[in-house]
């Protein structure tokens, strides 16, 4: 759902629950309330937000929406197994750190052990990377630091990130600990892949990321589609919800439902009949089994009738 | 609410007494929170009650599963703080409050006291020993026992640990991303160059690391219904043993219905753990639907408990009673899902075994290898073929 949104009136934090959804509706992200407050209070109580919820229901929106409203910068860290601190935190240069050394042995100098290792280990070889960058001052105010699908990484790298994130401080041996004053905006999601330890959590406000109510998503497709016809987008968001209650290995988030309303409009179509809902279910559905479930005409029928009557019942 | 206009202390006290009602409700709330709580009310505008319900909710609730409950304790105890009990009442016969297992507790200690059979009078260990050192801790639960269901003695306990130990799965170690020191594999620069300067930085002597290695997680998935009965007991204990034994195991039972069993298998105690069981299954030695119960495992636990490249232990003997087009179709999905799929079959008593059942029919194609085992009698025997020189029939 990446879409560019310009940063309007920045810099401004919101102090109640009513100015953050009034911020994030100016970064085009609409919200319920329940969102808004856990927002509110982690921007609030500088504590991590830890956003859970089923894959395309904008989670990682909300921190790049933050970061374009508020002014500041964004700082992403994209988890994967084996996710160490050379490539989270920070690490040496170590190519300029051997020239540094030979050159200080070519110069001939008599340098003790002590001066010596300070010298090498100095933060001009020091390479930051998106935890350590995040600890940083910036003079814009400290910048929102998205961990994307902590899931996919591994127990012991979740361990590490407790000291962090409880104290927003990171220890470098060499250098000493680095702290972060004010510290940054901190949001974390989970595609649930793998639960989370609790000691993690429990230093987090938590929020679990639902599907849209129907009005909601009405209200964010006529927003990021707003070339769709209203007709059509009502009966597109009636469609998602109805697939979302049939019994699905993967029900559709709300970026599918904003991926299919844009090729129905690419295909210049104004309703959806069952030949259109069969050819471009694939925008809609990702597993082969769901779509052999409903890509046959009977099954197209069936959801579009049933589609409609949610639409008239909404 | 009463509180409205009250000072914030008052507030405060009540946000206390929420956590309370909280913690007795199940859900696991430390002083941390309760701290955390009282800062939030203080952060927003408590005349609006769904902003004072959703701040409690995201310091209080960390898991979705926990929403229901925090719902029903807010609407109960915010509507009228002095309708604690009644609330309680309402929540106690759903979640066992800690206090009660206590008490399970101390009855058993007090009777393992009274007891004829102290460890040092029993005989040495022998076969007969497992039957008579049956220290009752009859209260447990009434469906265990229903299931015939013995306490694990002493001696029982020492053979299942034994077992795992036994149990090699270390052939399907996995190497990880991550590194450790190592005399030879590639060179480790920052190792290097710290030992480097520990000798002033006149050589660079290198140092290495290599890929650790570790063994991957392993979901059990395991069949509790009637022709599986026989087996239970010394599964569970299995089960038991290994989820104690190691990181990263997972544990379902399936019958007609399907339980996640993983968290009650974590208590340390057998007992207890078999307590907290018996209390959430419900379809002990039943008939099976495995095609349904896989299903279920499919849509709304394998992307959680698989993603890491787990190991897949399905113990069944594939006897199913629905029809075996749709556990053919999510057999195959479970096996796509999974690093390696192992069919442990107790072979139903009888030796001359041919694959001719249908769900054995249907399971086998999506399997990577069965281990069937004759006449299962002993953790020891399941721990063997489980093991590297275990007896294996690859589909």
């Amino acid at each position: 759902m990446g879409e560019e949104s310009q940063p309007s009136g920045a810099g401004t934090i919101p102090t109640s629950v009513d100015e953050t959804i009034a911020l994030l509706a100016r970064g085009r992200y609409i919200c319920d309330r329940a969102l808004a407050t856990a927002v509110y209070l982690s921007i609030e109580l500088g504590r991590p937000l830890f956003l859970e919820g089923d894959a395309g229901v904008g989670k990682t929106e909300i921190a790049k929406v933050l970061a374009a409203t508020l002014g500041r910068k964004l700082i992403r860290l994209q988890c994967y197994e084996g996710l160490d601190v050379a490539s989270a935190v920070y690490e040496w240069n170590y190519a300029r750190q051997m020239m540094e050394l030979r050159l200080a042995e070519a110069s001939g100098e008599q340098t003790d052990r002590a001066s010596l290792s300070k010298h090498i280990f100095d933060e001009r070889f020091l390479l930051e990377r998106p935890l350590l960058e995040a600890l940083r001052p910036r003079p814009e105010g400290p910048p929102v630091l998205l961990i994307d699908e902590l899931d996919r990484t591994d127990e012991p790298f979740e361990a590490y990130l407790l000291e962090v994130l409880s104290d927003f401080q990171i220890t470098i041996p060499e250098l000493g600990p680095v702290v972060a004053e004010p510290p940054p905006l901190v949001i974390i999601t989970s595609n649930r892949t793998r639960e989370i330890h609790d000691a993690l959590k429990r230093r987090c406000f938590y929020h679990w990321v639902d599907y849209p109510s129907f009005e909601r998503e009405r209200e964010i497709l006529s927003l990021k589609v707003p070339e769709a016809s209203a007709g059509l987008s009502q009966q597109v968001v009636a469609l998602v919800q109805a697939l979302r209650d049939r019994d699905l290995f993967k029900a559709p988030g709300i970026a599918e439902t904003i991926d299919w309303a844009k090729a129905l409009v690419a295909l210049d179509r104004v309703e959806v009949d069952s030949d259109g809902f069969t050819g471009t279910l694939g925008v809609v559905l990702k597993y082969q089994d769901d779509i052999r479930k409903l890509g046959n005409k009977e099954a197209a029928e069936g959801i579009i009738a049933e589609a409609a009557e949610r639409a008239e019942s909404a | 609410m009463a509180t409205d206009e009250g000072p914030r202390e008052r507030l405060a006290v009540n946000v206390c007494h929420f956590a309370r009602l909280l913690r007795k409700a199940g859900l696991p709330v430390g002083p941390g929170a309760v701290l955390d709580a009282v800062r939030t009310v203080d952060a927003i505008d408590v005349s609006v009650r769904e902003d004072f319900y959703w701040a409690l909710h995201a310091v209080f609730v960390k898991r979705r599963d926990q929403h229901e409950v925090f719902d029903e304790c807010f609407q109960g105890f915010w509507r009228d703080p002095f309708a604690i009990n009644q609330a309680l009442s309402i929540l106690l016969p759903r979640t066992e409050p800690p206090r009660q297992k206590q008490k399970d507790q101390r009855r058993r200690v007090a009777e393992a006291w009274q007891s004829p059979h102290r460890p040092d009078e029993s005989p040495p260990p022998d076969e007969e020993e497992v039957q008579l050192d049956a220290l009752m801790t009859a209260s447990a639960t009434e469906r265990l026992q229903g299931m015939d269901f013995e306490q694990m003695s002493a001696a029982e306990l020492e053979e299942a640990k034994a077992a795992i130990a036994r149990m090699d799965l270390s052939a399907m170690a996995v190497p990880t991303r991550r590194f450790a020191p190592s005399p030879r594999g590639r060179v480790d620069l920052r190792a290097t160059m710290r030992a480097s300067l520990r000798g002033g930085g006149a050589d660079i002597p290198l140092r290495f690391r290599r890929r650790r290695v570790l063994p991957p997680p392993v979901v059990v998935f395991c069949d509790i219904s009637g022709s599986m009965g026989r087996y239970s007991r010394m599964l569970l204990h299995f089960m038991h043993a290994l989820t104690n034994d190691r990181t990263r195991v997972h544990s379902f039972v399936f019958g007609t219905r399907f339980t996640n069993v993983t968290r009650a298998l974590r208590n340390r105690d057998v007992d207890e753990a078999f307590a907290v069981m018996g209390a959430d299954v419900e379809d002990w030695s039943g008939g099976t639907r495995i095609g349904q119960a896989v299903r279920t495992f499919n849509v709304a636990w394998s992307r959680r408990v698989l993603g890491q490249g787990a190991i897949l232990l399905l113990i069944t003997d594939g006897l199913d009673r629905d029809d075996t087009a749709l556990l053919r179709e999510e057999m195959d999905r479970l096996h796509k899902s999974c690093r390696r799929l192992i069919w442990l079959n107790p072979l139903l008593r009888y030796d001359g075994f041919e694959p001719l059942a249908k769900g054995i029919q249907a399971i086998l194609p999506h399997v990577d290898e069965m281990r069937p085992v004759h006449n299962l009698r002993s953790l020891n025997q399941l721990a063997e073929a489980l093991g590297p020189r275990g007896r294996r029939v690859v589909a």
